[in-house]
């Protein structure tokens, strides 16, 4: 478990590690906590000759405010993040699934950006980053642009980030009110998920107003349900309604088999797994 | 013996004393054997078949050789004239074949993970580097994978050289032995018969620290320092297959981080070390990463068991007829052969069966040879004989446990020989079932478990027995003979008494983290009334510890432990006669407790055990003629095996929809004989079970169709933690053994060998209402969730 020989490279500010970026192309790979990054490298499955390590930038460990969203740093960690009262207070579908992240090692190593830009189809972070409508400021040589959450997963273990860009802030609108709950299905509790589904849902007056629903690892990338988020809406939160609401979720979903399970096995688990999540979200 | 008897009250034996090892275990100061630096050390990286049945038609290691650091690179056909075959001590038929098994491939890989060629470098990291830089053509052979294709017509062979990819049949006939009836005239008498097929997956011993190697030459002589649970055994076979006068080596097993069976073998890698060592003049080391330790370090388990079990309608068991297919691998290591063969003792379990037929068929396949993981052929039999008990009790429409009761060996037919042959010597299985069912609230459970039924509750209820005993204290010498293993099962201990009335005792036993250091300075404590923190145990080293046999079958306590009491029995009786002198008194007076030497009725004249070890350090007034020295030295080999027990009791919760099984609730009485330390007993009780619950749920070794290794790292072999597992229920009955004075009967394996049926019985007693027999372990939330929909229709009625 000896990884190839590498340059190592530990910049203090954003633009520094854009420069190193841009100088090494795709020669570098960045590391943002490494919890995926090393078992790659020590496996050889990649062979950077430059490691640019984001550990050093401070600005980018920051979760804060800004009036109808939550910014979160790139390299906040799991643990960091998960007990922000902004975060509690006004994400609590985020604060919820990144208490399942792997392990408690993990969740203290790993970071929300660097999870987000490995954009594993198990990892959790995407998922609940999708549910929330979440945007993704990526800055490059030529400046920043911000993309949707939608448009950030691109395919297995592919981001929209370039190579020569960086993942610096997660922003998120606020979700003040909203119950949230992520129901993972793992056969140990450190794995990563069979599938797992996301569910935020605001209930005023005994009725559903307004839902969100992802799933985890049904394709490629982390899913949308929209089809059943509208079937929610303006329903009272009750196992009945709950579960015709949601019977649809794994249709056109092109899951995994392996050895946690078949293709099939997954669909039937999204069905499951999403009518407990809606019902805990919605406090039922 | 067979009554429950109260705990002993002595301040040491029963004490639940903490662990004198472990300080510098948890403080960074322990010696793994990778953490060594020796001066012109050069590390190992050995290259691995990606081929599970090849071939090798070319190999070029020259680009190796002129790498960065490397200090030399070798193919097996480089060192084919000098590493010999690994040894495998238990050669199970006088027919058996054994194809032979070089440490480095020569001609032909036989799985994923067998080493083909090696590099030798300055650093670990440009060792591994160059493996990059060695050219390998392989002609790629089919794998040979199933069981049963193996031993078909027209079969491919792994070893095309023996003709066949059966190595032996082993076989032992209740009739043909004189100790039952014959197993023909059972089935054709029955009243009920039941048949099952159980699949035994293969298993990855899960030991924390993964194997390292390093090996010093000096002269002609060298020192190995190993992660091995047998440095006496590894000693006397390296030289042996090396052609190493065995005095010219020195092994050392230093802290060992847990072995679980996976350490008791002669490695590939210990043989190419010590060939590298010699030939290079300097030493050398190997530290495998994981991911070679779950494709080449041996697995274990591995089995197809064919039972088929008799009654008469009201329950009485007439009959077991138990057919393995065991998997070796591709080559037989030390013990491999005999590892099913245990089984052959326990499948009748603690049953009166009148007749019994076992037959054994060991198979070669292209995987990673099988070998000994903790328990070593009795969870394989524990698990069959308590499965099909339970499909035996379905079929007859009785209650499981009632049929147990009906058929089991009661307290009072103690000592009871087997249909097996063994004689059981001690044991209450009423006491211990009537203990559990306590502890797990059996009848609440009950209760729950219907009104689950009742109110069609997505999440059933499953109730799981397992009555087990099994054979530990390996083993009686003459026993082990007749089995044809190769060495005896002795054990050896010495002690040596300091002028100060300090003592050091010496153990051929190897612990590698159960706390016999602790265990042993407890039984020395008691027994020599000197204490605790004055005694130092010594293990695992050759010259230290130069005669032992190692720790493995849980025998340390029952086998190096008696042999330790025997030795400080000796040094008591030498001290008598040095206070005798002291005391003026006559031997026959003196009593010796607390540790001091007293004369009958006459207090106040009291000589305590350290002025007897200054006197005789001393020198200056003993006996006429007296040796001045105390030390002895104690050679135990035991008359028979001991036999733990225990009732687990295992409740489960199956979530119907989605296959998920929780353990809701684990309650185990185990009766392992007089207990020296508790908490160490519920440590490895513990432990035990996680690794036996892990076989029901968890772990398994599985290979692709081409024969390649898909759980080749912790993301995929699902080994899980204490995250992963309920809070046990544990409990003790004590029933000392009747075969040694400690009384004692080992539980290093009894967790592991006991739990894997009480889980998926439970399991499996959740599912009965819809029609299920079984679900294969490890039983996945997929596979219980497919044995649902194959049972139900889409409206949730059973077919």
């Amino acid at each position: 478990m000896i990884p190839s020989t590498f340059e190592y490279l530990a910049p203090t500010t954003i633009e520094e590690a854009l420069a190193a970026l841009t100088e090494h192309g795709d020669d570098a790979k960045v590391l943002a906590g490494g919890q995926s990054l090393l078992p790659i490298l020590r496996l050889r499955m990649n062979t950077p000759e430059m490691v640019i390590d984001l550990g050093r930038i401070p600005q980018l460990r920051e979760v804060t405010d800004d009036g109808d969203a939550l910014v979160i740093g790139a390299m906040a960690t799991h643990d960091q993040v998960r007990k922000h009262a902004l975060v509690t207070e006004h994400a609590v579908l985020l604060s919820e699934t990144l208490g399942q992240v792997a392990d408690p090692q993990v969740r203290h190593r790993g970071t929300v950006g660097g999870a987000l830009v490995h954009a594993d189809p198990a990892g959790d972070v995407g998922t609940a980053a999708l549910a929330l409508d979440a945007e993704m400021v990526i800055v490059g040589p030529n400046g920043s642009r911000t993309v949707a959450a939608q448009d950030f997963f691109v395919g297995l273990f592919t981001s929209a980030v370039g190579e020569d860009e960086l993942l610096t802030q997660i922003r998120i609108p606020k979700h003040t009110g909203w119950g949230g709950h992520y129901e993972k299905f793992v056969r140990l509790v450190h794995q990563w998920s069979i599938v797992a589904v996301a569910a935020s849902v605001k209930v005023e007056g005994g009725s559903i107003r307004d839902a969100r629903v992802a799933l985890t690892n049904m394709g490629a990338t982390p899913l949308r349900a929209r089809s059943v988020e509208q079937a929610l809406v303006g329903q009272a939160p009750s196992e009945d309604v709950v579960r015709r609401a949601v019977a649809s979720v794994a249709e056109g979903t092109e899951p995994p088999s392996d050895l946690n399970g078949a293709a099939d096995y997954r669909k039937h688990l999204a069905g499951v797994l999403a009518r407990r999540a809606v019902l805990a979200s919605a406090g039922v | 013996m067979t009554t429950v008897e109260e705990q002993p009250t002595t301040t040491e034996i029963g004490a639940s004393r903490t662990r004198k090892e472990d300080r510098h275990l948890i403080t960074g100061q322990s010696t793994w054997v990778d953490n060594m630096t020796l001066p012109g050390m050069v590390h190992l990286a050995i290259l691995r078949s990606p081929m599970a049945h090849a071939k090798i038609t070319a190999i070029d290691v020259e680009g190796a050789r002129s790498a960065p650091g490397v200090v030399g690179a070798w193919s097996g056909r480089d060192i084919a004239d000098v590493q010999g075959d690994l040894p495998c001590a238990w050669p199970v038929t006088p027919e058996m074949i054994n194809p032979g098994a070089p440490s480095l491939a020569v001609d032909q890989v036989n799985f994923v993970g067998d080493a083909v060629a090696v590099v030798a470098a300055r650093s670990a990291a440009e060792a591994v580097d160059a493996l990059e830089e060695i050219d390998i053509d392989y002609e790629p052979l089919p794998p040979v994978l199933d069981l049963e294709d193996a031993v078909a017509d027209g079969a491919t062979l792994v070893h095309e050289s023996i003709g066949t990819n059966t190595s032996f049949r082993w076989e032992f006939d209740s009739a043909a032995a004189g100790s039952g009836g014959s197993v023909d005239d059972a089935v054709r008498d029955a009243e009920v018969t039941v048949k099952r097929r159980f699949l035994q997956q293969r298993l990855s011993p899960g030991f924390m620290e993964p194997r390292s190697v390093l090996v010093q030459p000096k002269d002609d002589a060298i020192t190995v320092w190993s992660t091995t649970q047998i440095p006496h055994i590894l000693r006397t076979m390296l030289g042996l297959t090396l052609g190493i006068p065995e005095h010219k080596i020195h092994v050392i097993a230093p802290d060992v981080g847990g072995a679980f069976g996976g350490k008791i073998t002669i490695t590939p890698e210990e043989v190419i070390a010590t060939i590298l060592a010699r030939k290079l003049g300097r030493p050398v080391k190997f530290t495998e990463t994981r991911s070679e330790t779950l494709a080449a370090a041996h697995h274990g388990r591995g089995q197809i068991q064919d039972l088929t079990i008799t009654a008469t309608r009201d329950g009485q068991i007439t009959g077991l007829d138990v057919h393995l297919l065991a998997d070796l691998g591709a080559y037989l290591r030390l013990l491999t052969p005999g590892v099913p063969i245990l089984g052959a003792f326990m499948f009748p379990g603690i049953y009166k069966i009148p007749a019994y037929r076992f037959r054994c068929d060991g198979i070669f396949t292209t995987k990673v040879p099988t070998d000994a993981y903790r328990g070593a052929g009795r969870p394989e039999a524990t698990f069959g004989i308590e499965r099909i008990i339970d499909e035996l009790a379905a079929e007859l429409g009785m209650d499981p446990m009632e049929l147990r009761r009906k058929n089991w060996i009661t307290h009072e037919e103690v000592p009871f020989t087997t249909v097996a042959g063994l004689t059981y010597d001690s044991g209450n299985y009423e006491a211990a079932t009537e203990r559990a069912l306590e502890l797990a609230g059996w009848e609440e459970l009950k209760a729950e478990q219907a009104r689950r039924r009742e109110s069609k509750d997505p999440v059933q209820l499953g109730l799981g027995i397992s009555t087990f005993t099994e054979m530990c204290g390996l083993a009686p010498s003459r026993v082990l003979g007749s089995l044809d293993y190769a060495a005896g099962g002795w054990e050896h201990a010495s002690v040596r008494v300091l002028p100060t009335g300090k003592v050091e005792v010496v153990t051929g036993i190897s612990p590698h983290g159960q706390g016999h250091v602790t265990g042993f300075s407890q039984i020395v404590a008691d027994r020599l009334g000197v204490p605790f923190e004055d005694i130092e145990i010594i293990h695992g080293d050759t010259r230290s510890s130069p005669k032992g046999l190692d720790t493995y079958g849980s025998r340390s306590l029952s086998v190096g432990g008696v042999a330790v009491v025997q030795a400080v029995d000796k040094v008591i009786e030498k001290a008598r006669k040095v206070a005798a002198h002291i005391m003026e008194a006559n031997e026959d007076d003196l009593e010796y407790a607390d540790g001091a030497f007293t004369v009958a009725g006459a207090p106040g004249s009291s000589v305590p055990f350290g002025d007897i070890a200054f006197a005789v350090f001393s020198a200056h007034d003993l006996p006429e003629g007296m040796e001045p020295s105390l030390n002895s030295e104690a050679t135990y080999d035991p008359g028979h095996f001991s036999f733990p027990h225990g009732t687990h009791l295992c409740a489960v919760e199956v979530d119907t929809e989605t296959g998920h099984v929780g353990i809701r609730t684990y309650a185990c009485v185990d009766d392992v004989g007089t207990p020296i330390n508790p908490m160490l007993i519920d440590g490895q009780v513990h432990g035990g079970l996680a690794q036996g619950i892990a076989q029901a749920l968890f772990e398994e070794v599985v290979y692709d169709e081409d024969g390649n290794l898909v759980t080749g790292t912790f993301v995929d072999y699902t080994l899980p933690t204490a995250a992963d597992l309920p809070s046990f229920r544990t409990d003790r009955t004590v029933t000392p053994s009747t075969d040694n004075p400690l009384g004692v009967k080992g539980v290093g394996e009894a967790g592991t060998i006991a739990s894997t049926p009480a889980v998926v019985n439970a399991i499996v007693d959740a599912l009965r209402p819809l029609g299920i027999t079984d679900v294969e372990m490890p039983c996945t939330p997929e596979r219980v969730w497919r044995a649902i929909q194959a049972h139900t229709s889409s409206q949730g009625e059973v077919r």
